[in-house]
């Protein structure tokens, strides 16, 4: 492969930066229509009940109110997942946490809508509740689903090798629980959905549906959409237009997007609904609170005989992405480093709690904190340098894991040499002052999932690109930008390919209508799949333009180069060298014309002096994009991309997740400090080297690293869901504490290119690896610190306080409940049988719900 | 709620609206003028994705009564580009990766704004401590300082280049 790019691997701005920093780019909440109405969703207040009656009459009274939305208008069930159809837009018969949907109100203003969800009366009879993973598996009445004994979504066992005769063979072993708790992705822009419908000319009635959302997968929306409605796909148009960050938040129905539809159907007319921040915590789907059983076996040389994982997530009260992220947690934990013999035990457990889903770093970050930790501990064992420990253990790619999973380019070995060598690694750990310390942790990510969520023989990605005579290129594809730069990617791929400037592209994105199935932006899937589909389909098209320019310029096609913006024979007009100004002029001329009415007059004047001057060495790009018309016809190319068979996985169940066609490395190395007065940890810097195959955008790359690893910061120190009988006790920004400019350390990212022989120009993902090594790096720092190995994250002070002072022998305080967060057993809040006892959430006196004069007849 | 009619300066520009007195300058922005540059990202003034200038000082336009800020100068995201193009801190936030998802950035070229204002040469630790003000969730901050950092260099060779 040529290595000589011109577009590729050099930064570029976003092509959408000047629309998100001016303010003129559009969210889903700035779009408005005519006659557009407010839809607000009711809430359940109890974790866990039976819905016994819903009496809208009070609220349909109200003036401004146009039509209340309940769950029997569209009693058809949905989920991400083909296996997974439990959830209703709007509860039906039962509600399963505090804050499943009730009912929409749907208003001429959002006061209105908010006065008559007051107003809509509901019964509940309160059902006994379930909070505790390990106490909900030991259920047997009051099931949160009827069809899943035991609240057990699914589980796994997996043995790969022989772990028994590893373990054997191990000179030491670890044997620990850990306890990641939960965090969500609190992407900026909260979730919203615009829906409308059109009049159908022929029938009269309302036909077509339109839905503007905030969403990471368009296609899955649409599709969900139609199962709901019960209306054909291709009447329903799903527009992603700009997002505010997703995190994996948005890859997946929310039920407030189908509910818009619903109610736009009932209400005849447009309906916005736009959660607020406290919504958008219940809805949640973030990364689910984990247990962790581990044992590792090593021997003295370092490397790793067994390892053996019991893993049970919290999962809420639906199955949302859960089977995948049970998956995801065994089968990753193989295809980092070389790890003969494995056994796996993942529980998906249903609980009275918002549902868990994809959260970046999807199913492996729990595990890795789990992992790198004991590896940690394990290097003291055997007195060997915690980072020399993960050298030993290096897979020898080209290879298939123990596991089933391909492995092609690895680009580790120099993430961890690099990190390393940076951070000073050698010279500095262990001679640190007191309370400060270094810590390493690896981790890996897929590009991609090598198995679609419904399986079929699809594409993943289709590209379709459109070229007219003006010269202007238009790409279309169905990849979602959510912020991670994937428009940008598309328009560089494209214009490396062709051979013509970034600002002849215009990417159409995520239309369903315009534009050609992606399945969606997660996975961390869109640069290797949509940036395949986008380069086979500029291939696609180029080669027409080349059979058009050859045979003007009386060569074979392989001997022309495409580069800026020009065409030309090989070695004859050396198109890497800028146009001369005269020679600028004459394209800059051409092309103003070529567009124009009298254009065509001109342009046969021009072709009568290039035939008079007789076959060229070079053509500029709009010249050549005519003759390709003149040729050919309609000038249009086409790629899509599949994952190949070889990259699909293994036979065992369960081994369609975890499969990828190519996997990121990441290696970092922590430094933090810990004050031993109040157990504070401050971070002061990460270096994080990152293999993503091929840096395509290099600023777009460190901003994905930087990001990963800052966001992997705030779920080592400081954020956390809090549950409370099934109340989250911190639905605010300011409560879940993510990090401010002030609490964020410096990070250092180091690009490593291993070049992909599958990823387009060798580039893999970037997005979503790095994050899972920042909770075990921050870990191992603060144990090289103050010399506590904490099993329970965040490290907030509390925790680490109390860790301390048990280290030191000092007088216990309750920092934590009871809970040791060095040797963790429980989640912190509902130990044993804590079971909902049917009082409801005690609520404040001036709580709106605790008014005893009827709402909204004050004022 | 009867409306009433108020005056308000925004981006230079003078608008008589009719609105409740109860309304908040954001919704005023966002639904009577299609500003929508502002945005809404919480209900707590904890995130600054809202924020715009009142009299060159940064405010969260989700905490203020429109009726409030009669006389005042009102600056939004809208009004920061200068004759059509790109101001230096909004072209250096495209360039340096200071913006991904851009949901919050409108709120942060304000705040810098503010900051570049009253600090014509901030330190690192005054930047941190003016964005803190600020979330984000896509960029750990860290591209956003260097992007502060060349648009002051580039204020500055445009400045030396007029004289």
């Amino acid at each position: 492969m040529s290595t000589d790019f011109s577009i590729v691997g050099k930064s570029t701005a976003m092509i959408d930066a000047a629309e998100k920093t001016t303010g003129t780019g559009k969210y889903t909440d700035d779009f408005s229509l005519p006659g557009i109405l407010v839809g607000k969703v009711l809430h359940s207040p109890y974790p866990h009940a039976r819905i016994k009656s819903i009496d809208t009459s009070r609220a349909e009274k109200l003036d401004g109110v146009i039509t209340v939305v309940v769950g029997q208008d569209a009693p058809r069930t949905y989920g991400i997942l083909p296996v997974g159809h439990d959830e209703y837009p709007l509860a039906l018969d039962r509600v399963r946490y505090v804050g499943d949907n009730v009912a929409c109100v749907v208003a001429t203003s959002e006061a209105v809508a908010e006065k008559a969800l007051e107003l809509v009366d509901v019964e509940y009879e309160v059902l006994p509740a379930y909070f505790d993973p390990e106490e909900s598996m030991k259920a047997e009445r009051d099931l949160i689903h009827d069809n899943k004994p035991n609240n057990l979504e699914k589980d796994y066992h997996h043995v790969f090798g022989d772990p028994d005769k590893g373990f054997a063979e191990a000179d030491e072993i670890a044997e620990a629980r850990f306890i990641a708790n939960e965090v969500t992705h609190a992407a900026m822009e909260p979730h919203s959905t615009l829906a409308s419908f059109e009049i159908d000319p022929h029938t009269g009635n309302p036909g077509r549906l339109t839905v503007w959302s905030a969403t990471q997968v368009p296609y899955y929306l649409q599709h969900k959409l139609s199962l709901v409605l019960e209306m054909p796909m291709a009447q329903i148009r799903v527009i992603k237009p700009l997002v505010g960050g997703g995190f994996g938040g948005k890859s997946e129905v929310i039920p407030l997007e189908i509910t818009a539809a619903v109610a736009a159907r009932k209400a005849k007319a447009p309906v916005k609904i736009t959660y607020t921040r406290e919504e958008v915590f219940w809805a949640h789907r973030g990364r689910p609170r984990t247990i962790i059983d581990l044992k590792t076996g090593v021997k003295h040389d370092g490397s790793i005989t067994a390892v053996k994982a019991r893993v049970v997530q919290d999962g809420g009260a639906y199955c949302s992405y859960g089977v995948v992220t049970i998956l995801y947690s065994g089968a990753l934990l193989g295809a980092l480093y070389d790890i003969p013999n494995i056994q796996y035990d993942g529980y998906r457990v249903l609980t009275n709690k918002p549902a868990c889903g994809a959260m970046r770093g999807h199913g492996t970050v729990n595990v890795r904190f789990a992992f790198e930790s004991q590896l940690d501990e394990l290097a003291e064992k055997i007195q060997m340098d915690p980072a020399e420990i993960r050298r030993r253990n290096l897979l020898k790619p080209p290879c298939i894991t123990v596991n089933g999973l391909r492995v092609q380019s690895y680009g580790l070995p120099e993430c961890i040499d690099k990190t390393v060598e940076r951070s000073g690694w050698r010279e500095r750990k262990g001679k640190l002052p007191k309370g400060r310390g270094l810590g390493v942790a690896c981790s890996h990510y897929v590009s991609g999932a090598a198995n679609s969520i419904i399986r079929s023989d699809m594409p993943h990605s289709t590209v379709n690109i459109k070229i007219d005579r003006d010269g202007g290129v238009v790409v279309y594809t169905g990849a979602s930008e959510i912020g991670q730069g994937s428009d940008t990617m598309t328009a560089q791929v494209a214009a490396e390919v062709l051979g013509c400037g970034l600002s002849r592209i215009r990417v159409i994105a995520a239309d369903t209508d315009l534009t050609p199935i992606d399945i969606g932006s997660y996975s961390s899937r869109v640069t290797f799949m949509a940036g395949n589909a986008t380069l086979r389909a500029a291939s696609d098209v180029k080669k027409k333009i080349a059979a058009a320019a050859a045979r003007k310029m009386n060569c074979a096609e392989e001997q022309l180069t495409f580069r800026d913006d020009r065409i030309g024979k090989q070695g004859q007009s050396a198109p890497t060298a800028p146009p001369r100004p005269e020679e600028l002029e004459v394209t800059q001329a051409g092309a103003s014309v070529s567009g124009r009415v009298e254009g065509q007059i001109l342009r046969g004047s021009l072709q009568q002096k290039r035939k008079e001057e007789g076959p060229k060495d070079w053509m500029t790009f709009e010249e050549a994009v005519v003759a390709a018309i003149d040729f050919h016809g309609a000038l249009t190319g086409t790629g899509s991309y599949a994952p190949p068979p070889e990259a699909r996985g293994g036979k065992h169940k369960g081994a369609g997740v975890g499969p990828s066609p190519a996997y990121s490395y990441s290696a970092q190395v922590a430094e933090v400090s810990v004050d031993e007065e109040t157990g504070e940890v401050t971070v002061h810097k990460v270096w994080a080297a990152h293999d993503c195959g091929r840096a395509l955008n290099p600023v777009s790359v460190e901003g994905q690293i930087i990001g990963s690893v800052w966001m992997g910061m705030g779920q080592a120190l400081t954020e956390e869901m809090v549950w409370k009988d099934g109340m989250l006790m911190n639905p605010g920004l300011l409560e879940y504490r993510s990090p401010s400019s002030v609490e964020s350390p410096e990070i250092e990212p180091i690009i490593v290119e291993s070049i992909d022989p599958e990823g387009p120009f060798g580039a893999k993902e970037c997005s979503e690896g790095s994050l899972a090594a920042t909770i075990p790096a921050i870990a191992n720092a603060i144990y090289d610190a103050v010399g506590v190995r904490l099993h329970e994250s965040p490290f907030t002070p509390e925790r680490v306080l109390a860790a301390m002072r048990a280290k030191r022998k000092e007088k216990a305080l309750n920092l934590t409940e009871g809970v040791d967060p060095t040797n963790p057993t429980r989640f912190r809040e509902h130990g044993g049988s804590l079971c909902f006892k049917g009082k409801g959430p005690q609520r404040h006196a001036l709580d709106p719900a605790c008014r005893q004069t009827p709402a909204g007849g004050a004022d | 709620m009867k409306r009433e009619l108020i005056e308000l300066r925004i981006n230079s520009r003078r608008y008589e609206l009719a609105i409740e007195p109860s309304a908040l300058l954001l919704d005023v922005l966002r639904q009577e003028l299609q500003l929508t540059g502002s945005k809404r990202a919480c209900d707590d003034s904890s995130c600054g994705a809202c924020t715009v200038l009142i009299d060159d000082v940064a405010m969260l336009s989700c905490t203020l009564l429109a009726a409030s800020c009669e006389g005042q100068d009102i600056t939004t995201i809208e009004g920061v580009s200068e004759h059509g193009s790109l101001a230096a801190i909004q072209k250096a936030y495209g360039d340096w990766g200071g913006a991904q998802c851009g949901y919050c950035t409108p709120g942060f070229i304000m705040t810098v704004k503010s900051l570049m204002a009253e600090n014509s040469d901030p330190s690192e630790a005054d930047m941190r401590a003016a964005l803190s003000s600020n979330l984000c969730r896509c960029t750990g901050y860290n591209q956003m300082y260097a992007a502060i950092r060349s648009a002051i260099a580039a204020e500055r060779e445009g400045l030396a280049a007029k004289q």
